[in-house]
């Protein structure tokens, strides 16, 4: 086991750490950067997806809304949650507590962890296109700030459609790509194995995304879970105060030009 | 357990046959319909490739559904070309080919059309470039698609068709589906019409943002639409799924596509839809 603190780290073993059974779950993230978090549940619809805990809490004494992809921690909560993949209602709970936080004017903090969103049977007869195209579509004009963090894995459009708004950032150990590396191997060499080399070519790690603007900045990583609680609060300060100066059209206008280079 | 063999060798037949839906129809044939299993001279598909028996539309390129689709047709973008962002081995090799074979830049063919003295701003994605996959151009020729019908107040309808994201491309394939919903948000708040038609194959990448994204959404019949692979699906969750599960037939049932039009009446059911919804526009204008 490559250690998280090496400095120099391959991109395989950025995924092998992005992975890792060591990471945080998405509550003791929650519960180490916020304080008095009420969890809020269901999509309104139909469901209520254990993939995606969303709720308010306080930042700093600033009330705010908070989504994080949960992986869980049991054998459990890992079934339910397909390991962090999530449902369409996942996603249309996500937009419900977004579209809320829009009209109270509570910054959106979002933290992902996926390896993409789930691929099953109910999952496509619910829409799961559908849903996530619904949060690109509404998240691109919402009228109040939209922070993401990606702390694992960002796997493609159901990591995405968490990390659309207004700034993106990345955790040192974490990876962002449009799939797997396994997957990537597989179908251009038509070999899984080749898996560490597809994640040199994939460009994936923060470093190289961050060269790229696909991410604004990378969250320094430390075995103390408190040392990282506190470098993610002091960024996640500096941003909302940041954003905040801005009227809604100039949030929405500079939204707009973080993805139109692409 | 007889029962259970036939099923499997009916999925395996199933999974063969949509393989073979890729491949262009060879003249002077006989060609068989991946969907239904019937065979037919080549000539009986007409001049909209459909299957005589089951309705299904033939893969087509661009191009040749442009020849029946529109009155008049201006092209744009025609000579973007994607700076290979991850330099990916023999990527410019097969860029070259699809564009011989397509006779398109990009997997997306876009630009202003007429049909029936109606303006639109028309993209139509090609199935035979790299699998209609989203390479960068591909987000860039649409995204300025919108943009231009969004200044020009008009509206736009797009036929899709890919195999989702153009893994050559990497990350910045992914960044296409967040710029290109920007720019349909844009269009959509000037209170302009977006139609998008669904060609098969439509999957991936394409599902997850402006294929679902329409005011109207339309489908050809027996399209393949779904947001993961079936094979994908299949190796996830441990379970045989049903070999419908994503024929455009069963997504209108749960909800995700507003009608299926055969691919002969197509032409008139945009013209139709354009003409009821240019009030609305005039009046916001
Ligand atoms: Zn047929």
């Amino acid at each position: 086991m490559v250690s998280l603190l090496d400095k120099k780290k391959t991109a395989a073993q950025i995924v092998a750490n992005a992975r890792s059974e060591e990471k945080m779950s998405a509550y003791e993230l929650i519960d180490g950067i916020f304080s008095e978090f009420m969890e809020l549940h269901g999509d309104r619809l139909s469901d209520d997806d254990a993939a995606i805990v969303g709720g308010v809490a306080k930042f700093n004494d600033t009330p705010v809304t908070v989504i994080a992809t949960n992986k869980g921690k049991s054998a459990e909560e890992r079934l339910r949650t397909h390991f962090g993949c999530p449902e369409p209602s996942g996603y249309r709970k996500s937009l419900r507590l977004i579209k809320q936080a829009e009209k109270f004017r509570r910054p959106v903090i979002a933290f992902v962890n996926t390896a993409g969103a789930y691929p099953g049977k109910s999952a496509e007869e619910n829409g799961q296109g559908e849903a996530i195209a619904h949060n690109l579509l509404e998240i691109s004009s919402v009228k109040t700030p939209v922070i993401s963090m990606i702390y694992g894995e960002g796997g493609s459009g159901g990591a995405l459609a968490l990390a659309c708004g207004d700034r993106v950032w990345m955790f040192e150990n974490s990876m962002y790509s449009v799939l797997s590396p396994e997957g990537f191997a597989a179908i251009l060499w038509k070999d899984s194995s080749r898996a560490d080399e597809a994640a040199d070519v994939m460009q994936l790690t923060p470093e190289k995304l961050l060269e790229q603007h696909v991410i604004d900045g990378i969250v320094p990583e430390s075995r103390s879970h408190k040392r990282v609680f506190k470098a993610v609060k002091k960024i996640l300060q500096k941003e909302l105060t940041d954003l905040e100066k801005l009227t809604s059209s100039e949030l929405i206008e500079k939204r707009h030009q973080r993805f139109r280079q692409f | 357990m007889q029962l259970f063999n036939e099923l499997k060798t009916l999925g395996h037949k199933h999974i063969k046959a949509d393989k073979k839906a890729g491949e262009k129809v060879p003249s002077g044939m006989w060609i068989a319909c991946p969907k239904c299993h019937q065979s037919f001279y080549h000539k009986d598909l007409g001049i909209y490739q459909v299957c005589p028996n089951c309705e299904y539309g033939f893969r087509i390129t661009a191009r040749e559904r442009l020849k029946w689709l529109v009155d008049s047709f201006s092209e744009m973008d025609d000579s973007l070309k994607t700076t290979d962002p991850l330099k990916f081995p023999n990527y410019q090799k097969k860029l070259s080919k699809a564009r011989i074979q397509t006779g398109l830049n990009d997997s997306v063919l876009t630009g202003m059309a007429k049909i029936e003295d109606q303006r639109l701003a028309l993209g139509i994605m090609d199935p035979a470039f790299i699998m209609g996959s989203m390479g960068t151009i591909t987000g860039e020729k649409i995204t300025r698609l919108f943009e231009r019908a969004t200044r020009q107040r008009v509206p736009v309808v797009l036929f899709t068709s890919s195999g989702g994201a153009r893994m050559q491309e990497g990350i910045f394939s992914l960044m296409q589906m967040a710029k290109i919903s920007q720019a349909v948000k844009r269009h959509s708040e000037a209170g302009l019409l977006y139609i998008t038609v669904l060609t098969d194959p439509t999957t991936g990448g394409v599902t997850a943002s402006f294929a679902m994204q329409g005011d109207i959404i339309l489908s050809e019949p027996r399209v393949l639409v779904g947001f993961a692979g079936k094979r994908v699906i299949e190796q996830t969750t441990h379970q045989k799924v049903p070999s419908d599960l994503q024929d455009a037939e069963r997504v209108l049932e749960h909800g995700f596509i507003d009608a299926i039009v055969a691919r002969k009446d197509i032409k008139n059911k945009i013209a139709w839809l354009l003409e009821l919804h240019s009030k609305g526009s005039d009046v916001n204008g």
